[in-house]
C-alpha cells in the first residue's frame, strides 16, 4: 500500500517536472519557434551584406564620386550613381506631392462626407485596389496614362510657352516615359495604400472626442483640421512615410514611364531614372564593375528606405500606445 | 469686410468641395485603370490562352511557372512565418529580442521586392559559383526562394496577430488539463486560429504572385513551359516576367494584356476569399 502511493508519488513528481521543465519535444518545438524568428533578423542582415558585398568594387573603384558622379559610361567602364539617386528622390517626392492631399481628401470624403451604404464598399474597393500588382499599374501608365499627357498637356505646353523662358525650360522634355508621368504613376500607386491608413486612423478618433467639437459649432473643415488630424498626426506621417517608402523602391511601374536615361532630369517632363529602374533595365548586360555598380545602388536604395520605413514604423507604433 | 461666420462657412465649402474633388479624381484614375485593364484584357482572351506557350501566342509557360513558384515559395514562407509568429505571440513576451524581430518583420514587409531579388541573386550567384554550377544561378529554385523570403514577414505578421487574437482562457484550459506549453499551442490555439493563418496566406501569396522585379535576377523567364518538378532548378518563366518582355514587342502588345488581367483577377480573387474568410474567422 505505502509502496504503491510513493510510487504514484514519485510517478507525478516526475510528470510534474516533465510539465515545468518541458519535456525534449517541447524544447526542440519552442528552438524552432526561436530560430525561426532569429531567422528574419538574418534575413535582413543578409540582404545588407550581399548587397554590400557585391557591390564592394564599385565603391572601392570610385570612392566618393560615386554618389556624386552622373556618369555612365559603358565603354569606358565609369559608373556613378547620381543620376538614379536624385531621380530617386524626385520621383517618390513628386507621387508624395500629389498623393498626399488626394489620399488625406478621400480618407475625409469617406469618414466624414460618403453616405453610410457607399463608404464601406468603396473602402473595400479601394483595399482590395492596394493589392494589384505594380506592373499593371506601369502598363496602365505606358499605354494609357502616357500618351494622354503627351497630347493634351505636354503639346499645348510647349507650343504655348516660349522655350528659353524659365517655365518653358522647366515644361521642356520628351514625350511618353518622363519624371512628371512616373511620379504620376506612382501617386495613383501608392494613393490606395495611403488613403486606407489614413481612412483607419481617423475611424480610430473617438466619437464622442468628434460629437464634442461638432457640439461646440464647428464645421466639418474645423473638426477634421483642429480635432481628427492632430489625433491622429503622427500615425498619418508614418502613414505617409510608408507610402513614400513604397514609392522609393518601386519598380515595375517607373521602369515602364521614366524614360531611363542616365542624366540628370533637366525639366519636369525630361526623361530620367531610378536606383530601381536602372537596375532592372541594366541587369541583364551587366558583369564585372557595371554589375557591382548597379549591386552598390542597390545598397545605398537599402539604406534610404530602410531609415525611411524605420522612422515611419516608430511613428505608427507611438501613435498605437 | 465680412463676418467671420461667413469665412468659416466659405472655408468650409472649399474645403468639402476639395474633398469630393479628389474622391472623383481618384474614382476616374482607377477606374481608367480598371476599364482600360479589362478591355484590352478581354479582347486577347482565348483558349490557346492557357494551352500553348508565350511564343505560340498563349500564356502556359507563365501560368505554370508562376504557379509552381508561388506555391514552392509558400511551402518555405508558411513554415518560417508561422513558427517565427508563434514564438513572437505566445514566447516572446517583453524580451528585446521580440520587440526587435517585431520591428526588423514590419520593415521587411515594405522593404523594395527587387532588393530581395538582388540579394538572393548575388548568394545563388557566388554559392553555385564556388561549387563550380554557376549555369543554374538563374532558375526556378532561385525565384522561388526570392519570393518566399517576400512572403515570411506577411505570414509572421498575420500569424501573431491572429494568435493574440485567441482568448487566454483557451490556453488556460489546455494547461489546466496538464497539457505542455507547446502542445496547447499545437493542438489547441494553431487549431482554433487556422481561418486566420490560411487568410495570411493566401494574403501572402496574393502579394507575391504579381510580383516582377525579383523574378528579373532569378527566374530570368523561359520560353517553353515546365513539366516535370526538376525544371524549377532551369530558367522559369512567369506571369508579370511575361508582361515585362510581351508589352515591347507591338504584336505581342494585346498578350500582355491579357497576362495583366489574369494575374489581376488571380490576385483579386485570392484576396476577396482571404477577407471572406477572415470575417468568418472573427465571427
Amino acid at each position: 500500500m505505502t509502496a504503491v502511493v510513493a510510487e504514484t508519488a514519485s510517478d507525478m513528481q516526475v510528470q510534474a517536472s516533465r510539465i515545468v521543465r518541458g519535456s525534449w519535444g517541447e524544447s526542440l518545438f519552442r528552438a524552432a519557434c526561436l530560430s525561426a524568428a532569429t531567422f528574419l533578423l538574418v534575413l535582413l542582415a543578409g540582404v545588407m551584406g550581399a548587397l554590400l558585398v557585391g557591390g564592394w568594387p564599385a565603391f572601392h573603384q570610385f570612392g566618393f564620386g560615386f554618389f556624386v558622379s552622373s556618369t555612365w559610361d559603358t565603354n569606358n567602364d565609369v559608373y556613378g550613381a547620381a543620376g538614379p539617386i536624385f531621380g530617386t528622390l524626385a520621383t517618390a517626392a513628386i507621387s508624395l506631392f500629389i498623393a498626399l492631399p488626394l489620399a488625406i481628401g478621400v480618407a475625409v470624403f469617406l469618414v466624414e462626407f460618403c453616405p453610410k451604404v457607399l463608404a464601406q464598399p468603396i473602402s473595400t474597393v479601394i483595399d482590395l485596389l492596394a493589392g494589384i500588382p505594380s506592373i499593371v499599374y506601369g502598363m496602365w501608365g505606358f499605354f494609357v496614362f502616357a500618351p494622354l499627357v503627351a497630347n493634351y498637356i505636354q503639346t499645348p505646353l510647349t507650343s504655348a510657352l516660349n522655350p528659353d523662358g524659365f517655365w518653358g525650360k522647366f515644361f521642356a522634355g520628351v514625350p511618353n516615359g518622363n519624371l512628371f508621368v512616373a511620379s504620376v504613376v506612382l501617386a495613383i500607386m501608392i494613393l490606395p495604400y495611403m488613403t486606407s491608413v489614413f481612412r483607419e486612423l481617423m475611424l480610430s478618433v473617438p466619437s464622442a472626442v468628434r460629437e464634442a467639437a461638432y457640439g461646440l459649432g464647428c464645421t466639418p473643415f474645423e473638426v477634421v483640421r483642429s480635432v481628427m488630424i492632430p489625433f491622429v498626426q503622427r500615425g498619418m506621417i508614418g502613414g505617409t512615410m510608408l507610402g513614400l517608402g513604397r514609392a522609393l523602391g518601386e519598380t515595375m511601374a517607373v521602369t515602364f514611364v521614366i524614360g531611363n536615361t542616365h542624366n540628370f532630369p533637366k525639366g519636369l517632363f525630361d526623361a530620367t531614372s531610378t536606383i530601381a529602374s536602372t537596375i532592372a533595365n541594366e541587369f541583364a548586360e551587366a558583369s564585372g564593375l557595371k554589375l557591382a555598380s548597379l549591386i552598390a545602388m542597390g545598397l545605398i536604395l537599402f539604406l534610404i528606405t530602410f531609415a525611411v520605413l524605420a522612422l515611419a514604423r516608430m511613428l505608427l507604433n507611438s501613435n498605437k500606445s | 469686410m465680412m463676418s467671420r461666420a461667413a469665412n468659416r462657412r466659405i472655408a468650409n465649402t472649399i474645403f468639402t468641395v476639395s474633398c469630393y474633388f479628389a474622391a472623383m479624381i481618384a474614382v476616374v484614375a482607377l477606374a481608367s485603370l480598371f476599364v482600360s485593364l479589362f478591355w484590352n484584357g478581354f479582347s486577347g482572351l482565348s483558349l490557346s490562352t492557357f494551352t500553348k506557350d508565350s511564343q505560340q501566342g498563349g500564356l502556359l509557360n507563365g501560368i505554370l511557372g508562376s504557379l509552381a513558384m508561388c506555391a514552392l515559395g509558400m511551402v518555405f514562407a508558411l513554415i518560417i512565418g508561422i513558427l517565427a509568429g508563434t514564438w513572437l505571440a505566445e514566447y516572446s513576451g517583453t524580451s528585446k529580442l521580440g520587440q526587435y524581430v517585431r520591428f526588423m518583420n514590419d520593415v521587411l514587409l515594405s522593404a523594395p521586392s527587387i532588393l530581395i531579388g538582388l540579394a538572393v541573386y548575388t548568394y545563388f550567384y557566388m554559392v553555385l559559383k564556388a561549387a563550380g554550377y554557376p549555369q543554374y544561378t538563374y532558375s526556378g529554385i532561385a525565384g522561388a526562394t526570392a519570393l518566399g523570403l517576400l512572403a515570411v514577414p506577411i505570414v509572421v505578421r498575420t500569424t501573431e496577430d491572429m494568435l493574440n487574437l485567441q482568448p487566454s482562457a483557451l490556453r488556460e484550459a489546455g494547461v489546466a488539463l496538464g497539457a505542455s506549453r507547446g502542445l496547447v499551442i499545437r493542438q489547441i490555439i494553431w487549431r482554433s486560429a487556422r481561418t486566420g493563418l490560411l487568410t495570411g496566406g493566401l494574403l501572402a501569396f496574393a502579394r507575391i504572385s504579381g510580383e516582377t522585379a525579383p523574378l528579373l535576377f532569378t527566374a530570368l523567364g523561359n520560353d517553353a513551359h515546365i513539366t516535370k518538378l526538376s525544371d524549377l532548378g532551369d530558367k522559369v518563366s512567369a506571369l508579370p516576367l511575361l508582361i515585362n518582355s510581351l508589352y515591347q514587342l507591338p504584336d505581342s502588345v494585346s498578350l500582355a494584356w491579357t497576362a495583366a488581367l489574369l494575374i489581376s483577377l488571380a490576385v483579386l480573387v485570392v484576396n476577396i476569399i482571404g477577407r471572406v474568410l477572415a470575417a468568418r474567422g472573427a465571427r
